[in-house]
């Protein structure tokens, strides 16, 4: 297929609401994740992990747990294999999967031994019972934006630009917003906490285990342990939710992998939950400045925003939260910057809607302000800022349907009937306002391998290295290959979750269905050639470099109606409706969820997510679900979710990435809806009691 | 091992009794995982903050992760293998599939007990923290959605399936 053209399909299995194949698994208890799985002579794993934030181990007492009933053995630093300094992901090297290599503590939840037991008791008590001397050393933990250790971040994407002449358009500017904005650190929170079994067979490391990739992740693991990647095996056919924290080689594989070396037999390292939000990882505290002028008239001459992130010394990362800024308006003059600060903390990583969700509740945060300040409808504001190509690339748009989802949305929400003044709406005791925000999030394909074989009963098995977290990825891979082969579903035998099936992109970026439906495409075309093979395989990697440069994204609005009590200061959200414009819809039924689901994720950092460390210890002081609290089902309304037509150009099937662009937009409307209610701005999230707080 | 750390007890789950000789502190949930062969409930939390791991317990639902395995002898356990009898699925399990009341689906075994637990509750009259009127000789409080969303919050779904759970749960409550 050459680049940019569309791809002709019949009237077929895409664009059909359809339930999920898995589905009947998944409600009788079927479905097997990866702590499921039945390994004959399994032991049980349980990880210790640093109670202080920065420091030396000095002494593991070992002896003292050896003769526990059922204990196994202890894996510390100073008898684990060694690991290849070398490995990391998608960043580069990555210090956080270097576990017990030496006594250096570099941050709180740091696993340093494993007890390895018969069975889980055995393993979890004498865990508990391990005593660890420890060197304790002065820590930092405080995040903020002038923290001295900052430094330019990493610029592998979301690079600083600098167009037009920002300061002279500040000058000019009839109106100018300059404010400050942050978001906590936040958790991934998947319900299934990290688990691995991994075991020997033969020459061959088997391992069952709970990730977004298991191609990628066998690739890393296999570099870590100095091992050729054909003697490593990764599946994962269930996974409970990922949300980013399964995107890499997690602690859990690394130290099943070193137990089932040193003990030769299969082990299963779960983590507790309280080690989820300790050892996996997390979104990184941000703190945001942003500055917008305008004309009277609402056009915008300027934004300047610049943003600060933690990290930690062991990994690179950048949480690109000015990425939006360059493309979503347009203004003559656009300037960004992005400032890393390292902190004695666990190496943060994506968490769904990477970079996007802060920067968006920053940017749509100004942008509501700005229309305040200038007396204008919020939804004006943005319609008259509306680009005609990349406001900093130059570059077209392959497809931009903001404004359609910003009209639509206006008008399923009843929006032009808004008093746009604050505090104007009252029933009974309650405060009542709505604000809306539109978002965009980044759409493209990354390399991916598939093969089809014909098989002699007509059907075809269809096989790619991809993952359903969730996201309904196996039934939208099925009704791809049956498009692309020109049959019905039930003709599709589709394999994934496994990394002997070759190389493929992982579920993330929003660019998992894109990347693996493009290689499916590919392969399905050679099968419908004149030779008809009986087995082909296609490899996308060289033709992505043929996509031309375009602006690439998926665009939504979300409006937001919340209710604030003045006595209580109790926020509830009322109204939540989203429109999407994500390329064409596979199958609207699970992509109304996946974006739904994504809203329920922006509700959640809007009104609960935080966490919360301890500046004393340096320590979370709320790793478990009673304290860092996530949307329950009483906090979330009946949501609307609804798309808009839109097609991407460049990419098979016309999809774009729904996975993140639904989490994006939510948190600055519900913010912008809290102002409407009360008149207080909420620059600082999430959304507590006492920040609503009433005098 | 001495027999104060372990206890042999039967086991009634889905109409099946299993002997096992268990660990003391070995809870339902591990007990029905790893010795009995259920999977279906899952440890989502090990501290009664998530829900994933609802059964019912003489019809009753409860955190089988709270509960001891020892405590459940002579009860009769029923998992989310148990809640379709013959292969056909019940309405509320087909209302799921139907309504994509799941993504990922580790919550779903969870909260499928509970929505049948937490109905039964609201047929014998169970009031709620939402529940208007507490008279006890009133009438029972309709099962509406802010009904269903109270009594089911101490099921947790991280994928944000709550709008579809409710939709199906109320199906089945018609």
């Amino acid at each position: 297929m050459n680049a940019e053209s569309s791809v002709p399909t019949a009237a077929g299995a895409v664009g059909v609401a359809r339930p999920r194949v898995e589905g009947r698994a998944k409600v009788t208890g079927g479905a097997r994740y990866s702590a499921d799985e039945p390994v004959p002579g399994l032991a049980f794993g349980a990880v210790v992990v640093s109670t202080i934030t920065r420091g030396r181990v000095l002494d593991i007492d070992v002896a003292a747990v050896q003769d526990m009933p059922g204990v196994l053995g202890v894996i510390d630093h100073r008898n684990a294999p060694r690991l290849n300094p070398e490995a990391g992901h998608f960043f580069g090297p990555d210090g956080g999967l270097r576990l017990l290599q030496d006594d250096v503590i570099p941050h709180a939840g740091r696993p340093i031994a494993l007890v390895v037991g018969e069975t889980p008791e055995q393993a979890y008590a004498a865990a508990q019972a391990l005593p660890v001397v420890y060197d304790v050393r002065p820590h930092d933990t405080e995040f903020f934006f002038g923290h001295p250790a900052g430094r330019p971040a990493s610029a592998l994407f979301d690079g600083p630009v600098d167009v037009g002449d920002v300061d002279a358009e500040l000058a000019a500017s009839a109106v100018v917003v300059d404010e400050r904005y942050g978001t906590p650190e936040e958790h991934c929170s998947a319900m299934e906490p990290h688990s691995a079994t991994a075991w020997w067979e033969g020459e061959r490391l088997q391992a069952v285990d709970s990730n977004q990739g298991p191609y990628q992740i066998a690739v890393t693991l296999a570099t870590l342990f100095c091992l050729p990647p054909e003697r490593v095996r990764i599946r994962v056919e269930h996974v409970g939710g990922g949300f980013g924290s399964k995107g890499m080689c997690g602690p859990q594989l690394i130290l099943a992998v070193m137990a089932a070396t040193r003990f030769g037999r299969p082990v299963r390292v779960t983590l507790t939950r309280d080690q989820v939000f300790l050892a996996t990882a997390q979104r990184p505290a941000t703190d945001q400045v942003i500055r917008i002028g305008a004309d009277a008239d609402g056009r915008l001459r300027a934004i300047d925003h610049v943003a600060a992130f933690e990290l930690s010394p062991l990994a690179e990362y950048i949480e690109g939260c000015t990425e939006l800024t360059k493309t979503l308006y347009a203004a003559p003059a656009i300037r960004t910057r992005l400032t890393a600060v390292p902190l004695d903390i666990l190496p943060p990583y994506s968490m769904r809607a990477p970079g996007a969700a802060p920067g968006s509740f920053a940017l749509e945060s100004a942008m509501d302000e700005l229309a305040e300040r200038l007396e204008m409808d919020p939804l004006e504001l943005r319609l008259r800022n509306e680009p005609v190509v990349g406001p900093v690339s130059g570059l077209p748009f392959s497809s931009r349907n903001l404004v359609a989802c910003l009209r639509q949305g206006a008008r399923r929400f009843g929006w032009a009937d808004r008093d746009h003044r604050p505090r104007m709406r009252r029933e009974g005791s309650l405060l009542v306002g709505t604000g809306l925000a539109a978002t965009s999030f980044s759409t493209g394909a990354f390399p991916s391998t598939a093969s089809i074989t014909a098989e002699p009963d007509g059907t075809f098995t269809v096989v790619v290295a991809a993952t359903d977290l969730g996201t309904g990825a196996r039934t939208a891979l099925t009704a791809i290959a049956a498009d692309a082969l020109e049959v019905g579903v039930e003709k599709i035998g589709l394999r994934i979750s496994d990394s002997d099936l070759g190389p493929a992109w992982s579920a993330g970026g929003s660019r998992g269905t894109a990347s693996w439906a493009w290689a499916i495409t590919e392969a399905a075309a050679k099968m419908r050639g004149p030779e008809r093979p009986a087995t082909v395989t296609a490899d996308t990697a060289h033709l992505l470099g043929e996509l031309p440069s375009r602006e690439r994204h998926a665009y939504s609005a979300v409006f937001a109606e919340v209710t604030v009590d003045p006595a209580t200061s109790e926020v509830r959200v009322r109204r939540l409706l989203g429109l999407f414009a994500v390329g064409r819809v596979i199958n609207p039924l699970m992509a109304r969820s996946q974006v739904i689901g994504g809203m329920v994720g922006g509700l959640s950092m809007a009104l609960h997510e935080e966490g919360v460390r301890d500046p004393v210890s340096g320590r979370h002081v709320n790793p478990d679900f009673a304290g860092y609290h996530i949307a329950a089902h009483a906090d979330v309304p009946d949501i609307e979710a609804e798309f808009v037509p839109d097609h991407e150009p460049g990419l098979p099937m016309g999809v774009k990435g729904a996975g993140e662009i639904g989490n994006v937009g939510t948190a600055a409307a519900i913010a912008n809806a809290v102002w409407h209610a009360t008149g207080v701005r909420q620059r600082q999230l999430p959304i507590r009691l006492d920040r609503v707080l009433e005098d | 091992m001495t027999n104060d750390t372990r206890s042999v007890i039967s086991l009634r789950v889905n109409d099946a009794t299993h002997r096992l000789c268990l660990d003391n502190r070995r809870t339902l949930l591990d007990a029905l995982r790893e010795d009995t062969g259920h999977t279906g409930p899952k440890k989502g939390c090990d501290h009664g903050q998530c829900g994933a791991c609802t059964v019912l317990l003489d019809g009753r639902r409860v955190l089988s992760c709270l509960t001891l395995a020892v405590t459940a002898e002579g009860a009769e356990v029923t998992t989310v293998e148990g809640l379709a009898g013959d292969g056909e699925l019940r309405p509320i399990q087909q209302a799921f599939v139907r309504l994509d009341g799941f993504q990922c689906g580790y919550c779903t075994s969870g909260q499928l007990c509970s929505a049948v637990g937490m109905l039964a509750e609201h047929a014998a009259g169970w009031p709620s923290a939402v529940t208007a009127d507490l008279c006890p000789d009133g009438p029972a409080p309709a099962l509406d959605a802010a009904e269903v969303r109270e009594r089911m919050s101490g099921n947790l779904c991280r994928c944000g399936a709550y709008p579809s759970i409710v939709r199906a749960i109320l199906e089945e409550a018609r």
